[in-house]
């Protein structure tokens, strides 16, 4: 799907490729099932779409687009095996196996596009692949992003994702990754994995991690499509609609985040009417469903969380006792020093910045926050407040050392600079 | 498909058993292997000391010399071929292995298929 010159009106063409980003990962997915191989898909799954753009300016799109795009794809997979007699031959031993091990799914009742996108998902994100690979793979297999949009989106150059990409693959294809739904008893080690992918595509897209840029509101806006897709497929899973829940309340704020000069604003000083509220609702109402039935997962909890910000009408309303009460159970299901470092802040707000800095003082030989810029940041901000302003000084300035990306670094001078004018110290 | 399990073991006792796991644990794994139909082939190699490594240099000299060196802390203890339907199989197979526990470690590596 990396797109050739085909002469096409641009209009039509960008129509057409609106569709066929939203029907990739279905089409993807149906093809990798009857096929079993992720090259063979994705080269006919392009053929396909290269003859969409000839055909549909002419001839209008057709009524199921989908439909239209597996039947060609199809049509030209079975050519190039026709062609291609060593590839047929492998590829019939790799679907004699697959099927031994797994009975195939019931046809399509519809007589749409069935959805097989789950197993994609599972195979994209398996623990046998590389971490900062699984993000990039369901980008370019479910989103339906192309190699060059995914390496924009992670500020590396396209030759470099490319080669990723492909030595993924060739790993998928080769140790023979397979394309299935783990059974419930390997679920709650599998699933994890798949959430976490998702939601490493996410922050990323959040906040860039180097670089002139705060947010890449694309990568962020992907996630919570791929979040989407998840939980519409895994109804039933809390976690899916705990991470989709979080995703969408953290992205309601994204218009609110940075200032005009690309600054970011902190949450408490947020102007919270620039909050995205349609989103929010959604994400509330699934944090109810995440909680609900059981204990909670992380996902969920950290959705409760955001949802507690998100119902505040202001920053001096927060619920923090609630906040601190659930970063504790956070602290019980998924402790991490990051979650320690979130963990007293909101103590700080709940008990006085006194006891905030004392929890902050006990992660200092954190390995983890070594070079994590918002560690000395939050210590500065209650050296701040305790009036201890030389100190507050100090861990600013470690604070700006360490930040990676330029507006993180302006926003913490200017918080340094606030320190000379500073009112009399809290409490 | 058949896969390879190395079976990595970080300290071996002077009967080749490692703490994590006793010689029945070993001897039941190797049933199971077998009787699930997807053993191809398994050995448990001699302790470290009675490695021999020879080297042959391009003007076709011999060098024969004690042991590996092994300064990596992994030393392969033994493996298994196993033949099944997909990685996540393999993986499975891995993870039952009395290898696989503690400080031990068993790496799955797909045997090349060059009949295709």
């Amino acid at each position: 799907m990396d797109g050739k010159d085909t002469g096409a009106p641009a209009a039509a063409r960008a129509s057409v490729e609106a569709v066929f980003r939203e029907e990739h990962g279905l089409l993807l997915a149906s093809l990798v099932r009857r096929f079993g191989d992720l090259d063979l898909a994705e080269e006919v799954a392009s053929e396909a779409v290269e003859a969409a753009l000839r055909h549909w300016p002419a001839e209008g799109v057709p009524a199921r687009p989908g439909a239209w795009l597996l039947t060609t794809a199809r049509r030209r997979a079975v050519d190039r095996l026709r062609r291609d007699r060593t590839y047929a031959d492998r590829l019939a031993v790799l679907r004699v196996e697959a099927e031994r091990a797994e009975p195939a799914p019931p046809a399509d009742a519809g007589g749409g596009l069935p959805d097989d996108r789950l197993q994609l998902f599972f195979t994209c994100a398996h623990p046998a692949l590389p971490a900062e690979d699984r993000g990039a793979l369901l980008l370019r297999c479910l989103a339906g992003l192309t190699t060059a949009e995914t390496a924009r989106a992670h500020l590396v150059p396209t030759a470099t994702m490319a080669q990723r990409i492909v030595r993924a693959k060739r790993k998928i294809r080769e140790a023979r990754i397979p394309f299935r739904v783990p059974g419930p008893d390997e679920l709650p080690e599998r699933l994890p994995g798949v959430l976490a992918a998702v939601y490493s595509v996410f922050t990323e897209g959040y906040a860039a991690s180097s670089g002139p840029h705060l947010q890449r509101a694309d990568l962020a806006a992907e996630a919570v499509r791929l979040a989407r897709i998840l939980h519409r497929l895994m109804p039933a899973e809390r976690e899916a609609a705990g991470l989709l829940a979080l995703l969408l309340l953290v992205h309601a704020r994204r218009a609110a985040r940075t200032g005009p000069d690309g600054a970011p604003v902190l949450l408490a000083d947020q102007d919270r009417a620039r909050w995205d509220r349609a989103m929010i609702d959604e994400g509330r109402a699934l944090v109810v469903a995440a909680l609900t039935g059981g204990s909670p997962g992380p996902y969920g909890v950290q959705a409760a969380i955001a949802a507690l910000h998100a119902e505040a009408p202001h920053a001096d309303a927060t619920d923090w006792p609630q906040i601190a009460a659930l970063y504790d159970v956070l602290m019980a299901l998924a402790p991490s020093p990051v979650v320690a470092l979130n963990r007293a802040a909101a103590v700080a707000m709940r008990d006085g910045p006194e006891a905030g800095l004392a929890l902050l003082d006990g992660l200092a030989g954190e390995p983890r926050l070594r070079g994590h810029h918002p560690y000395p940041a939050a210590r500065a901000d209650l050296l701040a407040r305790l009036g201890r302003t030389a100190e507050a000084a100090a861990a600013y300035r470690e604070a700006i050392a360490l930040a990676g990306t330029d507006p993180d670094k302006a926003d913490l001078r200017r918080r340094l600079a606030a320190l000379a004018d500073a009112p009399p110290p809290q409490r | 498909m058949k896969y390879l399990l190395l079976i990595q073991t970080t300290s071996v006792d002077a009967d080749g058993a490692a703490d994590e796991c006793t010689v029945e644990d070993w001897m039941a794994y190797d049933k199971e292997v077998r009787d699930a139909g997807v053993f191809v082939s398994g050995e448990s190699l001699a302790d470290l000391i009675t490695a021999t490594t020879v080297r042959v240099a391009p003007s076709g000299e011999r060098t024969v010399t004690d042991g590996p060196f092994a300064e990596t802390r992994e030393v392969l203890g033994g493996f298994y071929v196993i033949d099944v339907p997909d990685l996540d199989a393999a993986l499975d197979w891995a993870a039952r292995c009395p290898g696989s526990r503690g400080s031990g470690a068993v790496t799955v590596r797909p045997v090349a298929d060059f009949s295709a």
